[in-house]
Parts: structure tokens; C-alpha cells; sequence
């Protein structure tokens, strides 16, 4: 079983589209989604969904006011400005900025702060016509969402272990922050889509030097490359002095945004030079990817 | 300047808007996108001061410790584990709240900086300019935007470049600010994202208003559901191939298109209104 994230530093150059389309063309495997906190591959897949999971990313404090004295020692301790003092001279704590750390309940002279459960997201088992699919909703402004990330994949290598699936197919966040390592992490592979765009080259660089700090292979993946072909002459440049493979190029193509508009898979709306070229892709990767089979 | 979905042109407008005022106001411009800020390519500012950010970590001083494990009991995120004789810390999991040095019994922790990232400080015209760039391989973005952010200057008009999505860095960002603007695409991924960066704005308590960008693709959804929820559209920018090639060489709108000025001092007047 391999396990592919697909990832790209900067947000909006192709994703989403692009693993979408993996689930149409790609037989036995499970799909993820690991982009917690604004989720979009259920709206090409249309999952059904068969079980939900709550989350919990951690704790949050809560002040019982009857018991506080306004002392205010929790106030200077706090590091995230989480406790305040209203204009009514109460002590408060503002759950969005709290981070769970505790430190308040553990200074309050009269242990008026208590520690609570905070269910921070849901996570689901679906069945979609392209096979199962793992898939979480991060709470408004929650936080650990690296941790949700950990908890959808294990769930899918479980699912795919069970199944004897041959793919994990995992479609990350943004960034190269906290999620995008959890969705990253024991990959056999991270798939890295840019633009040509000096944003989308700038971003590139960073995510697959994030990747191979974490001992991940990269290859990569140039979206909507004829939109300037410097810009894409720079990037394959670039890719070679670095010995990153290159194995898509996806022209621009109005259909793309059409199909996401129905809601249907590229390569299962339309064919054409966009989709071809995401099938192409999908060759040169399971070669790739049987290769750091041998390899190991 | 936030959007939820990445992609839609948080950065386009903010710089846009930031080039716009800064003849006529005095701007200080923000880059909270630290995983990956990309405002410098765009304005060009003159940078000319660097300076690392650090998150305090536990360090254990060994002559004190007494291996009585106070330190892992009271840690939220696992980053102690104290074996008989020994005291694991684990940086990558801390958030540096420093409940392990302040609860410690014998005063066995002191904390040291461990570099997250760095910012760095810089002009272009009267627009002051500040980004922070997480270093590679650290999870943590909040404290470093929090780090930009103690450069708030009040005295000017500040714009924040926010990072996409919804959760903690985003909050960071967006947290104490007067409005937020979110950038999105009339596409069913745009809307989606935009319903998320609604709530979120909505928890914070700031009130919000709409730019679609890329206006005359996709469908009119997200109108719709401006319309219905009562969010004020304020500007929309069709999808022009020339505007997409100037991003794509670093270059703004209003240097391409210049009329494009107007437009975006009619939206800050929108905006103080």
C-alpha cells in the first residue's frame, strides 16, 4: 500500500481538482481529505456518509464566576491574552484565543477555573462511486487541526489495510505549517502542485523543502503552466538542478472551473488537453512510485 | 484580508489596495501569511532589518531536578515525559505557555528561545512594511503572527495580510482587527469557503464585507448567498488574462490597469463607511 499527499505551499493552484480526478482514474484505493479546516473534495466526490466521528483537540478553560474573586493572577500568567478583565470587573476567558494549556487553573488561588472537554470537529467514513472516503470538519476557528489530520489518516490506513488497497490518496491543506506536516508525515510520496507564478514558485520552493526535511520524496506538478511560459522554463530548470521529477503540465482551460461547477471530476467531465495531461500524471506517478518500491 | 480558499486573491487585493492609499494616508502593511508570504514579491518594499522570533521552551536545570514528574502532569500538549532519572522535552509539541517553569516545585525549568522564524522590517514610500516567514520543518504559526503583530502602529491605516483557512493561524491574524475584507470566486469551492470565513468573522464579532474576484466565472452562488445573509459585496474584478500575467511576473493590477486606483479607493471609502 502507498500512501500520495498531495500538496502545494499556496493555495488555489489545482489540488483539489487534481485528486479528484486521481479517485476517478486510480482502482483500489481510499481518499482523504486533510485540508480539516476548509474542505472541498466532497463536493466532487458526493459522499454518503455511513459514520461520524466527534473530535477533540483538547481543553479550554472556564472561569465559574461565582467562585472567582477577580484577583486577577490568571490574567498575568495567561501567554495567548485569553483572560480578560470586562468592563464590570469580571474575569473572563475568550475560548476562540485559549489554547488549553491550563496554567490559569493551576495558579487560581481558589481554584475557581476548570478545565473542559472541547469538541472541536467531526470526522466521517463515506462511501462515494469512486470508493471510500475519509473526510473531517475542523470547529469554526478551532485549533489542532494536525491532529485531526492524524486521526482521518490513520483512519484511512486502517480502511486500507483492511481492503488490501494498494493507494492512499490524500489531498492536503495549504502551507507548510502544523496540518500540512500531520497530512505529510510517513507519506511514500507528496505530489507538489504550483502555477507559474513567481507567489506560486516562491511557495513551491518552500513546501518541498519543507518535504524533504521531513525525509519525504517530492514530485511535481505545473498547473496552468501556459499562462507564462518563462515562468514555466524557470520551473523545470529548477526542478532538474534539483532532481524533483516534473510529471504534469495542465494547460489552462476554462472547462476546469466548469466542472467544478457541476461538481463532477475533470477527467470524468470532459476530455480534453487538461484532462489528458492529469492522466498522463497519474502514469508517470505509479511508476514513480513502483520504483521506491524496488528501491526500499 | 482573508478568504478561507486559498487562491482567490487575498494578496492581489490587499497589495492593491495597500498601493492605492499610500499617496494620499499614512499605510502600514502587514504580511501575516508566514507559512507562505508572498506580499513582498508584489510591493517591493525596501527591507532593511531582520529579526528571528522565538518560542520559549523548557530547559531543565539538572542540579535542581528532582524527577517528581510535576512538569509532564501539568504539560497540555505531552512535550515532557520525566523517566527515573532523566527529563524529555519535546520542542516540536510545545506552545510555550510556560505553565512547566511557573509550576515547577523546584524551580528546576528555565526557558530558552527556540527560533521559529524570523521577521523582517522594511518602506516602500511612506508604506511601512512588515512580514513574518516561519522557518521550514515548525508547525507553529500563531506565535509568530502574534510576534508581527506587536508592530502594530494604530497611528496609520494598517492592512493584514491573513493566511487561507479558518483555525488558529487565522484567527491570530484576524483578531482585534476594525473590518475584514474576504476575497473569494463565485465557484462552489469559493462559496463553500466563504460560508467557514463567514462564521469565523462572525465568532470574532468584526464586521465583514465580500470581494469576488475573477467575477464572470463560474456561477451566481455566492451573490446569492451574500444577498441572503446580508454581507455587502463590495467590489468584484472580472476575470482579465492580462491581469493573471502581470501576478503571475510579481506585477500589481493598478500598474497594469491604472484605473484600477479609483476602484479600490471607492472600496476603502465603502469600507470606512
Amino acid at each position: 500500500m502507498k500512501q500520495l499527499v498531495i500538496i502545494s505551499g499556496k493555495g488555489g493552484t489545482g489540488k483539489t481538482i487534481i485528486s479528484a480526478s486521481f479517485a476517478t482514474l486510480i482502482q483500489r484505493k481510499v481518499m482523504v481529505d486533510c485540508d480539516v479546516d476548509a474542505a472541498n473534495l466532497f463536493l466532487l466526490l458526493h459522499p454518503e456518509t455511513q459514520e461520524t466521528h466527534q473530535f477533540s483537540g483538547g481543553m479550554k478553560a472556564r472561569i465559574r464566576p461565582e467562585e472567582c474573586t477577580a484577583c486577577g493572577e490568571c490574567i498575568d500568567v495567561c501567554r495567548f491574552s485569553a483572560v480578560k478583565n470586562t468592563e464590570e470587573q469580571e474575569v473572563t476567558i475568550d475560548p476562540i484565543s485559549c489554547e488549553g494549556c491550563a496554567v490559569c487553573s493551576y495558579i487560581c488561588p481558589v481554584e475557581a477555573i476548570e478545565m473542559e472537554k472541547n469538541i472541536s470537529g467531526e470526522w466521517f467514513i463515506s462511501q462515494t462511486k469512486y470508493g471510500p472516503f475519509v473526510h473531517a470538519r475542523l470547529g469554526i476557528g478551532e485549533e489542532n487541526s494536525g491532529k485531526l489530520v492524524a486521526e482521518v489518516r490513520k483512519k484511512a490506513k486502517e480502511i486500507a489495510e483492511k481492503n488490501n488497497l494498494d493507494f492512499v490518496i490524500i489531498d492536503g491543506p495549504p502551507g507548510i505549517g502544523c496540518p500540512v506536516i500531520a497530512s505529510l508525515s510517513g507519506t511514500n510520496m507528496a505530489l507538489v502542485v504550483t502555477e507559474p507564478t513567481i507567489s506560486g514558485i516562491h511557495d513551491m520552493e518552500r513546501v518541498i523543502q519543507m518535504a524533504h526535511h521531513f525525509g519525504i520524496q517530492t514530485a511535481c506538478c505545473l498547473n496552468k503552466y501556459d499562462l507564462n511560459l518563462r515562468n514555466t522554463e524557470q520551473i523545470e530548470k529548477w526542478c532538474q538542478r534539483n532532481s524533483i521529477p516534473l510529471v504534469g503540465k495542465i494547460p489552462f482551460a476554462p472547462v476546469v472551473t466548469e466542472s467544478m461547477v457541476q461538481g463532477i471530476p475533470l477527467t470524468e467531465f470532459t476530455k480534453n488537453s487538461a484532462s489528458q495531461a492529469i492522466i498522463n500524471m497519474w502514469q508517470e506517478l505509479q511508476k514513480l512510485l513502483i520504483k521506491e518500491n524496488t528501491q526500499q | 484580508m482573508a478568504s478561507g480558499k486559498g487562491g482567490t486573491g487575498k494578496t492581489t487585493v490587499a497589495v492593491n489596495l495597500a498601493l492605492s492609499l499610500e499617496s494620499n494616508q499614512a499605510v502600514q502593511f502587514l504580511d501575516c501569511d508566514v507559512e507562505e508570504p508572498n506580499a513582498h514579491i508584489f510591493l517591493k518594499p525596501h527591507l532593511r532589518q531582520s529579526e528571528p522570533v522565538f518560542l520559549p521552551i523548557p530547559e531543565v536545570i539538572e542540579e535542581k531536578c528532582n524527577y517528581c514528574g510535576k512538569c509532564a502532569e501539568v504539560c497540555a500538549y505531552n512535550a515532557i515525559a520525566v523517566l527515573k532519572d532523566n527529563v524529555l522535552i519535546f520542542p516540536e509539541l510545545c506552545h510555550g505557555c510556560g505553565g512547566c517553569s511557573l509550576l515547577c516545585p523546584e524551580k528546576a525549568i528555565k526557558e530558552k528561545g527556540k527560533k521559529i522564524g524570523f521577521m523582517e522590517f522594511g518602506s516602500l514610500n511612506s508604506l511601512q512594511f512588515i512580514h513574518g516567514k516561519l522557518d521550514i520543518g515548525e508547525a507553529m504559526s500563531p506565535p509568530l503572527i502574534r510576534a508581527v503583530k506587536k508592530h502594530l502602529n494604530t497611528t496609520r491605516t494598517i492592512i493584514i495580510d491573513v493566511p487561507p483557512g479558518t483555525s488558529c493561524p487565522v484567527i491570530e491574524a484576524v483578531k482585534g482587527s476594525d473590518f475584514c475584507l474576504l476575497v473569494t470566486e463565485p465557484t462552489p469551492f469559493g462559496l463553500n469557503d466563504l460560508r467557514l470565513a463567514v462564521e469565523t468573522i462572525k465568532q470574532l464579532k468584526i464586521p465583514c464585507g465580500v470581494i469576488i474576484n475573477r467575477a464572470d466565472i463560474g456561477d451566481r452562488q455566492v451573490e446569492d448567498y451574500c444577498q441572503k445573509e446580508n454581507i455587502p459585496v463590495l467590489m468584484t474584478i472580472p476575470f482579465d488574462r492580462n491581469i493573471a500575467v502581470a501576478y503571475s511576473e510579481g506585477i500589481s493590477i493598478i500598474e497594469t490597469q491604472p484605473e484600477y486606483e479609483r476602484k479600490f479607493l471607492e472600496l476603502f471609502e465603502k469600507i470606512k463607511k
